[in-house]
């Protein structure tokens, strides 16, 4: 049981050009020690020799130690940690059932990062990829896995290249037991989704799949199975069993223990990847980023996450508590909205590139999503008549729970928030009524600026 | 030994459902179609007088995306 | 066994046959573009597929029972299956065997539908459409009855039946295609954040 119940609200910053650095609070080099980006910010450094420096060598298991996969089972279960990849599921039991599967297992590292508003794997690739690397080889050593795959989109170029790097320094080392692959599958939004990725792996199209019974694990082949982790995810388990499962309770909060790392983008002047103690309020977090103006709304979760009101802003960033609000953790995304932006517009805009990523299997979502995001737009436009928002809403109905994966349900999720933060705006827009800002540029990275 | 009670639950695998539609002709008690045409089902247990129906739309379904799935009631 | 009966039976189910696998093609046609009604639903239209296909098959055995059994011409029970294994109109027999050959496969695999898989099951049938044009040019070359007006008046309304339905098919299935793919979009990737500090 975690003690350490305090909430850690002074996250200190370093710039990248250290001339106008600023240090929110002096944290204890013993404190930033065992965090993602510490070694990085200490010692400016991503090679395998600094990491070394700064935590020293993974404690991999010595030859023929049969007892170390359950002892390192049982420390992730000591430490909660939960998957840093968007669902929050506790890592240990999905240690616990792919290590059950029978045949030669497979460890993924998911470093896909679909989602347009998050950032947080790239950069942890790029200044601590030897964590993440540490984390896949313990995680390997736990499952007698025979291969390490990390799946990296084919168009992110410079996250490949660090990897392979940090892939190359580990070679001839005792560093990699288990061998380290890297596979590039095409950077769609649903290609990280477990599933997609295990069936690109296979040879096949890199679309979801239909899982009825999540407990079967995903094989690649007839009989190897997979265990797919987000790569911060898999970067937490190798401070864990470095540091011990204390440690990662040592921040946080009770039910959520440890750091997390979130993409803060939209409305404000230092967007970026910060590393924040699970249970820092969303108003301190975004507060870091500096926010250009008056916080009107923040998307949390990612594009298929959920919006929540500026009165929610001290709600603690963990997952139940976000959940209790509305909110959503998801991939650690935060997207501000400022007061000179319409939400409807911008719900628009995420809807209808969300319906352009449809995988295309599932009719509800292929023919669902564009038609939803067409409302949307109507709305936006000030265009709907009196019958659409009930139309709007048995759409939303419709949708939802419908297709093979929860893609259409993330759009769901958040166009319903969106029509419940934004009500009143909601209603102006209905009554022929649009604000001004609908045709402001858009502060979410969609890549389509037209409004 | 207590006879166990099996209910079936209807299932739609929405991969390969390709809207054809014959379940909802079949079963309009239990499937009715959304406005794409694919079917929308509940979850809830198929009453027994409905079992025979449900067995045939689950045969008769050209691309096997309607599926019958039988659990035992504790 | 020679009997004018024999030829008779031949030549009829044959015609019969025909026309049989005529109404079966345009049944499947029908099916694979969702067709319907409030009279025959679209489950009822695939049984009828069904069903007047195994009654083709049955006029269809006749036919190359009768074929066979009658000895005023050798046609040997191996070209049945085997094509050019008849001395007698040769090519037209062997388009025959062909015919039978297809229309094999589609069965055994329609059977055999629910322990194989759903591709190999497609694939075959789709094998099926080729038996129609097979069928019909075995029909010609043989002959016997091909300078009857009637006959010539059915063969040409089984032509237009399964050109129009084939159009029809054609024209469909690319619409419907066209339209679900227009709806995804062809990939771009938004340029995403701007990374510009990073805190630990």
């Amino acid at each position: 049981m975690p003690t350490a119940t305090t909430t850690s609200t002074a996250a200190t910053r370093a710039t990248a050009n250290t001339d106008t650095a600023h240090d929110a609070g002096t944290k204890s080099a013993e404190r930033g020690h065992a965090t993602l980006l510490g070694a990085w910010r200490a010692r400016g450094n991503a090679d395998l020799a600094t990491h070394l420096a700064h935590h020293g060598p993974p404690p991999l298991p010595r030859r023929g130690d049969v007892t170390w996969p359950e002892r390192f089972a049982a420390t992730i279960e000591a430490s909660g940690l939960t998957g840093r990849g968007g669902a929050s599921f506790p890592s240990a039991t999905k240690l616990k059932l792919v290590r059950s599967a029978r045949g030669h297992a497979t460890l993924v590292v998911n470093a896909m990062e679909g989602e347009p508003a998050s950032a947080k794997d790239k950069v942890l690739l790029s200044v601590a990829p030897h964590l993440v690397l540490d984390g896949a080889e313990l995680a390997a050593s736990a499952l007698g896995a025979i291969r390490v795959v990390v799946c990296i989109a084919d168009d992110a170029h410079e996250t490949a290249a660090a990897v392979g790097r940090a892939v190359a320094e580990r070679a001839g080392t005792d560093l990699a037991p288990v061998p380290i692959e890297i596979a590039r599958p095409p950077g769609r939004y649903v290609a990280g989704e477990e599933s997609a990725l295990v069936s690109w792996l296979n040879g096949g199209p890199g679309a979801p799949g239909w899982r009825p019974d999540k407990t079967k694990p995903l094989t690649i082949g007839r009989r190897g199975p997979v265990l797919v982790h987000n790569a911060e995810t898999l970067a937490h388990a190798a401070l864990v069993a470095t540091y011990g499962a204390e440690s990662f309770w040592a921040a946080g909060v009770v039910d959520a223990p440890g750091t997390s790392l979130v993409t803060v983008s939209g409305g404000v002047e230092r967007g970026g990847v910060y590393e924040i103690p699970m249970g820092t309020t969303l108003r301190d977090i975004v507060g870091f980023a500096r926010p250009t103006g008056e916080v009107a709304a923040v998307l949390t979760g990612g594009f298929g996450g959920s919006w929540l009101p500026a009165g929610a802003l001290d709600t603690p960033y963990a997952p139940r508590a976000m959940a209790v609000v509305g909110g959503v953790t998801g991939a650690g995304v935060l997207v501000v909205l400022p007061r000179q932006a319409c939400g409807i517009a911008e719900t628009a805009r995420v809807a209808r590139y969300m319906a352009g990523e449809s995988a295309g299997q599932c009719g509800p979502c292929v023919f669902g999503l564009p038609a939803l995001a067409a409302d949307v737009e109507a709305l936006a436009a000030g265009k709907l008549d009196p019958g659409a928002r009930a139309r709007l809403e048995s759409r939303i109905a419709a949708v939802e729970g419908r297709g093979a994966c929860r893609h259409p349900d993330g759009v769901t999720r958040m166009v319903r928030s969106a029509l419940s933060v934004f009500a009143a705006d909601a209603a102006a827009h209905a009554a022929g009524h649009p604000c001004a800002f609908a045709l402001e540029p858009s502060v979410l990275a969609t890549g389509t600026n037209r409004s | 030994m207590t006879p166990q009670r099996v209910h079936t639950v209807i299932k739609v695998n929405p991969i390969s459902c390709e809207a054809y539609g014959y379940c909802a002709e079949l079963l309009p008690e239990l499937v009715s179609l959304d406005e794409w045409g694919y079917p929308v089902v509940d979850g809830t247990p198929v009453p027994p007088r409905l079992l025979e129906l449900a067995r045939r739309a689950a045969k008769e379904c050209p691309r096997r995306a309607f599926l019958l799935e039988h659990a035992a009631e504790r | 066994m020679s009997s004018p009966v024999l030829w008779y039976a031949t030549r009829a189910t044959g015609l019969v046959s025909l026309v049989l696998l005529t109404a079966t093609t345009v049944l499947g046609i029908l099916t694979a573009n969702r067709a319907s009604s409030s009279r025959w639903p679209g489950f009822a239209l695939q049984d009828l597929h069904r069903r007047v296909s195994v009654i083709t098959m049955g006029f269809l055995a006749c036919h190359i029972l009768t074929s066979v059994v009658d000895t005023y011409v050798h046609i040997g029970w191996t070209s049945i299956v085997v094509p050019f294994a008849s001395s007698y109109k040769r090519l037209w027999v062997a388009l025959g065997s062909v015919g039978v050959d297809l229309l094999l496969a589609v069965a055994v695999t329609s059977f055999l539908r629910n322990r194989i898989r759903a591709r190999t099951w497609r694939a075959v049938h789709w094998l099926a459409y080729l038996s129609w044009p097979v069928a019909l040019s075995h029909s010609f070359g043989m002959g016997t009855d091909m300078r009857e007006r009637w006959v010539i008046g059915l063969v040409v309304a089984c032509i237009a039946a399964v050109l129009g339905a084939g159009l029809w098919r054609i024209t469909l299935a690319a619409t419907r295609r066209q339209r679900a793919l227009a709806l995804i979009s062809v990939g771009h990737r938004p340029e995403g954040v701007a990374v510009k500090h990073i805190s630990a």
